[in-house]
């Protein structure tokens, strides 16, 4: 394994896109969280925002840039070949995609935690002036508050499991621009399908299996009670996701020619 | 010695007109069945999404215990579902006239949110557009034409007609120290109203044309308040709006009639009642008539009805629709300068403009069929499929329909359209695709799943590429109706067309770029 790991490093260091992405991620998610920090205003005492969740808004745009970053790890070899070199030097399949999974994690657990703290921070810095003060029920953002520290870190495992996700699908469906579609598709069309439906029982059943509704869970802070799933769970949700499309996409590997 | 003729095709040279452009990009398309099968089931799913949102939503309506046949929402005179509930006391009159009347007080209660369950909490007041003042309708059936001149809780004196219509007059409320006069004359079928501080100095507020009204029409004194909006969150994340109960109570004065009006005492109606199960009345208008003094009770409201669900509500899954009509959009370009087709397409058609302006011609013209099919397809199904379950719609004109069902075609085309030029842009799939996604669907996710707070929603459909969504609109928002007007209850903060507009700047601003960039690198 740790031969695969150094290849797989070496192959998404020394390419140029991945630091300009990683850089693209930790920019637009933190220019999102504090635009829309900046957006939100609480006039009155007892407003009812979530005001850590509305400093993490960013990943929302986030995940799309960590989502590219991942289909690109694998679709990128497909299109120009390389795919096939590596498999001849490392002839154990799913031994390399966990490597790859190891290696783009870490990296989007790295970007991300600089995203997100900066998110947190520009909220921190931004809110008090929007109204957001102690005396409307609104304590400074400060991560040694349990809640904001569990949204807060729970963001940065969002990011890297939905980096995860996006491998998997991008290993089975090996085109770039139809994965892409795919993930973007499961991230940002099933929250919409839940307001199409009427019916609460679906929608509950249908936020508790969308992804980004379940897993994005774990941003919240305020009224956690009236959630269909508790902030953890719904991470292990997004989790079971994404470890279900590594192993369809792990199986597909193995059995399919390249 | 001979000579050696060089080879000469027999084949004509082929001209390399823009027709001749189009038909080789369309052949390209036509030809990979990924994209054909692409196209279809981005059709497919936008029709399929639209049925199962019908099959699903099933609505009923019951008194209590017992499930009831629902109450068929009245239609107005310009086609439009409208409330038409108001307490009415009136006489006949005969051709032309006029009716006066003093408005001295207002007062009512106010329903408001329980504070212990189970227990009603009322406070007194008027909500700012309880109405009450004169009115002459054509009939006392629910949805027929009038004209009324109303003073108001909080907008002052109003003159409306036929419910989408209104005009504000003077501002201000009424007391008894400072009651106003409020007239409303009958001509043919014109009307107008005036209004006075004091009963001699005049002031017109308005006048309507109620075409095709009879000669003998109903004229009176009316009042009605509509219910109060409150408007929460829901346990997932969506809002929850509740109107609750409030009524208006107006005491009216020096009512004087001209014209051939009927005599005998005034008839009352309390127009657009209905009744509990035990048959009384829920929640009754009324009025004491003493001495030349009215004092008129009414609940409900004279405007159009936003109860019900938009025709648009069908095309949600054209979201889906659009996420594959971008990928193949962007593969149409992408797909060329990954296999080095790029090369043999600018051999073959230097004018690399043109090249240009035939493919997204193509990707327009395809994804508007596509979208035209599958749109037209899921309306027509989707409303009939809502109207047999039980469902209330909000009736519109065939042209507002079909504005919808081509301008999401029209969307769907100027989004393909963008994309593609971002696929030329980029040259790579990925970020295109992402970019386009970013850009058309994240901000419209962002915007209607209460992600974002209205002003953040409403911003980002008026700047982003996202504002094409608008042309779904099928209801208009009214400023005389409150009403939580929200992205998320599919009301758009930029009109139909201009919203359009707003995507299309964008995309012939990519395209631009794209032309640009093409022309200045090597392919």
């Amino acid at each position: 394994m740790r031969q695969e790991l150094h290849a797989e490093w070496t192959k998404l260091r020394t390419l140029a896109g991945t630091r300009r992405l990683l850089f693209v991620i930790i920019m637009l998610t933190v220019a999102l969280s504090a635009v829309a920090s900046a957006a939100v205003t609480c006039p009155t005492a007892g407003c009812d925002h979530d005001a850590a969740k509305l400093s993490l808004t960013g990943i929302q745009l986030g995940q799309a840039v960590v989502a590219m970053l991942a289909v690109l790890a694998i679709s990128g070899e497909y299109s120009t070949g390389t795919i096939r070199t590596t498999l001849t030097a490392m002839p154990r399949r799913t031994t390399v995609l966990a490597a790859k999974a190891v290696i783009l994690a870490g990296l989007t657990l790295a970007a991300g935690t600089v995203a997100v703290l900066a998110s947190v921070l520009a909220g921190r810095l931004i809110l008090p002036g929007n109204g957001f003060t102690p005396a409307h029920g609104h304590p400074l953002l400060s991560l040694a508050d349990g809640p904001t520290l569990r949204a807060a870190a729970g963001s940065v495992l969002y990011l890297a499991l939905i980096a995860l996700l996006s491998l998997g699908v991008a290993t089975a469906v090996r085109d770039s621009a139809v994965s892409i579609g795919l993930v973007l598709a499961l991230l940002y069309f099933l929250p919409t399908v839940i307001y199409m439906i009427s019916d609460p029982d679906w929608q509950r059943l249908l936020w508790q299996i969308s992804p980004t509704n379940a897993g994005l869970a774990i941003q919240t802070t305020t009224h956690l009670s009236s959630l269909p799933l508790s902030p953890w769970a719904g991470l292990g949700v997004l989790a079971a996701w994404a470890t279900a499309a590594l192993l369809g996409g792990g199986l597909l590997l193995r059995l399919r020619d390249a | 010695m001979t000579t050696i003729t060089p080879y000469r095709s027999d084949l004509r040279a082929g001209r390399d007109g823009f027709a001749q452009l189009l038909r080789a990009e369309w052949t390209k398309f036509r030809t990979v069945r990924g994209w054909m099968i692409g196209m279809t089931a981005a059709a497919l799913v936008t029709i399929l999404l639209g049925v199962l949102f019908a099959a699903g939503s099933h609505s009923s309506c019951s008194k209590g215990p017992i499930e009831v046949a629902c109450p068929v929402t009245p239609v107005g005179p310009g086609g439009e579902a409208v409330d038409d509930r108001f307490y009415f006391v009136h006489k006949s009159l005969t051709g032309d006239g006029s009716i006066t009347a003093r408005v001295n007080t207002m007062t009512g209660q106010i329903r408001k949110p329980d504070v212990t369950p189970g227990v009603r909490n009322v406070i007194s007041g008027v909500v700012p557009w309880a109405k009450a003042g004169v009115l002459i309708k054509e009939s006392t059936k629910q949805g027929s034409a009038y004209a009324a001149l109303m003073v108001t809780g909080s907008h002052g004196v109003r003159m409306q007609h036929n419910f989408t219509e209104d005009v504000a007059g003077r501002p201000g409320g009424v007391s008894k120290e400072s009651p106003r006069w409020l007239r409303l004359t009958r001509s043919g079928d014109t009307l107008t109203g005036y209004e006075s501080a004091d009963g001699t100095n005049w002031t017109k507020v308005g006048t309507a044309r109620l075409a095709g009204l009879p000669s003998t029409v109903r004229v009176g004194l009316f009042a009605t308040s509509p219910g109060d909006l409150t408007v929460g969150q829901a346990a997932i994340g969506g809002v929850t709006a509740a109107a609750r109960f409030t009524e208006v109570t107006a005491v009216m004065d020096q009512v004087d009639l001209q014209g051939a009006v009927s005599g005998g005492p005034w008839s009352h109606d309390d127009v657009g009642v209905v009744s509990d199960v035990d048959g009384t009345p829920h929640h009754p208008g009324g009025v004491v008539e003493s001495g030349g003094t009215f004092t008129v009770t009414g609940v409900g409201d004279m405007a159009p009805g936003t109860e019900g669900m938009a025709i648009e509500r069908t095309l949600t899954g054209a979201l889906s629709g659009l996420i594959v009509v971008i990928v193949m959009a962007v593969m149409f370009i992408t797909a060329e300068y990954r296999r080095g087709l790029i090369r043999t397409t600018l051999i073959a058609a230097p004018g690399r403009g043109r090249m240009l302006a035939a493919k997204a011609t193509v990707i327009a013209m395809v994804t508007f069929v596509t979208g035209l099919i599958a749109a037209a397809v899921t309306v027509e199904v989707g409303t009939r499929m809502l109207r047999a379950n039980g469902n209330p719609l909000l009736p519109v004109s065939p042209l507002t329909e079909l504005r919808v069902v081509v301008g999401t075609a029209a969307f769907l085309a100027v989004a393909a359209v963008f994309a593609l030029a971002l696929g030329v842009v980029f040259r790579r799939s990925v970020a295109a695709v992402v970019t386009a996604i970013v850009l058309i669907v994240l901000p419209y996710v962002l915007a209607t799943t209460s992600v974002l707070p209205l002003s953040g929603a409403q911003w980002l459909l008026r700047l982003t590429p996202a504002a094409g969504f608008a042309i779904q609109q099928s209801v208009p928002e009214y400023a005389h109706v409150l009403g939580y007007y929200a992205p998320q209850m599919g009301y758009y903060p930029l009109a139909p067309w201009a919203g359009l507009a707003v995507t299309c700047g964008y995309a012939a601003l990519a395209l631009g770029l794209a032309a640009f960039l093409l022309s200045r690198r090597d392919a």
